[in-house]
């Protein structure tokens, strides 16, 4: 295991790109505490943005989950050029000549799977508190501990993700086109969405069937978090609209990702097992 | 205990096409191995299916009598093959410093093995900045980190210039003196002759011939000669019982025994029918010559 991450990081930390791209991924992430400067003056409006309930607990860990998870494709294009990189330069079959086994190089660069997403998440969660801990409005040590789940689902769906991206990666083995594969799989799924709300029979559920696709079951882990808001929630009610959107992590989301997770691995195995180098 | 690997009818097709056809080979310990055969004749594949990189169709090859799977048993081998494959974006020494890990070897020997290929003052170079012949050379200070049992090399002097293969060529067999098994695989003859004691040689993916290079060059050998009267040679000759073909090349008659025949009872015979040698040289077929016999023999 040790053998395996130093490995792998031997490899990151020589790379440029990759550390510019891990570099730029943790500046963007601490750059959610900038959301507290948005401040408005104008006389009679004052607007000061950390100060509308975005920062409280627990609700800060939802709002920070869901906006964090946004930047993962920094790392995601990390991933995916680390791994199609070991193609182009043949390293791969070098590591595999040196005595690595198949098995063990899928699990180093699942190895770097499971510090990014535990490392991001464990950055998250300390912006969470100290951004918290500056402006929220309640500071009892219940409160802050209430809704970890908002976490617990922002790892996952790291794990995930990155796991979708190793598989892109070494499926196409170009790092270019594996990137524009997810795009192309991201417009795919939306266009599977259209045509099942459209064409499916009256006894499918297209909403419960759209819940199995992969890139919708990662962002269904983390719903968004701006109908819970207080002001939006004022705002909803004056014009009458109910919101009665389910806000919480689903057990059953997390399990979906967890199947795909699996998928994603033992699909990468079997590439790596059959193809000859 | 002295066997490091042994091959049992291993096949790879590629589509309908046999690369490598039902080959059973045995490698023992303190021998120097040439695979020899023209390009595109199943040398690299066999190389990459003992190396864990091709998967075999059918067959069974074990290292080191089969006490350790594969992947273990390679790091305790060094391979090079075709071209050197390393980080570009990395320097020699991050290069040499992630295959002793992969290895689990000490990094304690990177120093002396980049010395041993003269690269020692570039160490803290990145690959991408080498030339070939460095790369190359890299790659053997790479091969030789775990002190292998056996060395591996797939036309290590492909692509060299004439300095650069010839300091390869002096590692290999620096390296040989030392009493590593070595297995190279190579289209050029000479490099197999100079440096290996058994040769496979392979055709279109099947085994033409495994056995010691001395075996397949010693025959009978032929004779070259001339004398003052080469018409009256060349019918002595013919009429000896021990002389199988003669002909007349270069001004010199090739004369073939069909049996041992030393020079000296030649010359004493002939010189007992009147004639006056005035050249005589008993040669050898080259490995060049006997390859193209078996290859030219395998067709016809």
């Amino acid at each position: 295991m040790k053998r395996l991450f130093l490995i792998e990081f031997d490899k990151l930390r020589a790379n440029r790109s990759s550390r510019i791209l891990i570099g730029a991924y943790f500046i963007l992430l601490t750059s959610i505490a900038l959301i507290a400067a948005i401040k408005f003056d104008i006389g009679p409006i004052k607007f000061h943005l950390a100060e509308q309930g975005i920062f409280n607990f627990p609700y800060i860990w939802h709002f920070n989950a869901f906006i964090g998870a946004w930047f993962k494709i920094f790392l995601a294009v990390v991933i995916v050029s680390m791994t199609a990189n070991e193609y182009s330069n043949k390293t791969l079959k070098q590591n595999l000549i040196d005595g690595l086994s198949k098995r063990e190089f899928l699990h180093s660069k699942w190895v770097m799977i499971f510090a990014f997403a535990g490392i991001s998440t464990l950055f998250i969660f300390v912006v969470s508190l100290i951004l918290g801990l500056m402006y929220s409005n309640y500071t009892e040590i219940s409160i802050i501990l209430k809704d970890f789940e908002y976490l617990l689902a922002y790892f996952v769906k790291h794990v995930v993700f990155f796991a979708f991206c190793l598989f892109l990666g070494t499926a196409i083995k170009r790092s270019a086109f594996a990137l524009g594969f997810l795009g192309v799989w991201q417009m795919f799924e939306g266009f599977c969405y259209g045509m099942l709300k459209w064409k499916s029979p009256s006894w499918v559920d297209a909403e419960q069937v759209f819940r199995l696709f992969p890139l919708n079951a990662m962002s269904n882990l983390i719903p968004e978090p701006f109908t819970r808001l207080s002001a939006v929630r004022n705002l909803a009610s004056q014009v009458e609209v109910e919101v009665i959107k389910n806000t919480n992590v689903q057990f059953w989301d997390i399990v979906i990702v967890l199947v795909w997770t699996f998928i994603f691995y033992s699909l990468t195995y079997r590439l790596l097992k059959r193809r000859d180098l | 205990m002295n066997t490091i690997l042994n091959v049992t009818d291993l096949s790879k097709n590629f589509g309908r096409l046999t690369a490598v056809d039902t080959l059973s080979f045995r490698i023992e310990k303190g021998n120097v191995y040439g695979i020899l055969g023209p390009n595109g004749s199943g040398k690299s594949t066999t190389l990459g299916m003992i190396l864990n990189v091709v998967n075999p169709t059918s067959g069974t090859f074990s290292w080191f009598d089969g006490t350790e799977n594969t992947h273990q048993a390679l790091k305790r081998v060094g391979a090079i093959i075709e071209r050197p494959n390393f980080y570009p974006y990395m320097t020699a020494a991050q290069n040499l410093r992630l295959v002793c890990r992969i290895k689990e070897v000490p990094q304690a020997k990177i120093d002396e093995k980049l010395a041993l290929v003269d690269l020692l003052d570039r160490k803290n170079d990145k690959f991408k900045t080498y030339s070939l012949g460095m790369k190359q050379r890299l790659a053997i200070a790479s091969a030789l980190l775990n002190d292998p049992e056996i060395l591996i090399l797939d036309e290590p002097t492909n692509g060299l210039d004439p300095q650069g293969i010839a300091q390869v060529r002096g590692i290999i067999q620096k390296i040989a003196t030392q009493g590593t098994t070595i297995l190279l695989a190579s289209h050029l003859l000479d490099e197999v002759e100079k440096v290996c004691s058994h040769v496979l040689v392979l055709q279109k993916g099947k085994q033409i011939y495994f056995g010691k290079v001395t075996a397949l060059t010693t025959d009978h050998g032929y004779f070259e000669l001339n004398a003052t009267d080469i018409e009256a040679l060349q019918s002595t000759l013919n009429a000896m019982q021990s002389i199988e073909t003669t002909e007349l090349r270069g001004g010199y008659i090739l004369a073939y025994p069909n049996t041992e025949l030393s020079a000296a009872a030649l010359s004493k015979s002939l010189a007992a029918e009147g004639i006056v040698l005035t050249h005589l040289a008993q040669k050898h077929k080259s490995l060049e010559e006997q390859f193209l016999t078996l290859t030219q023999n395998q067709q016809a």
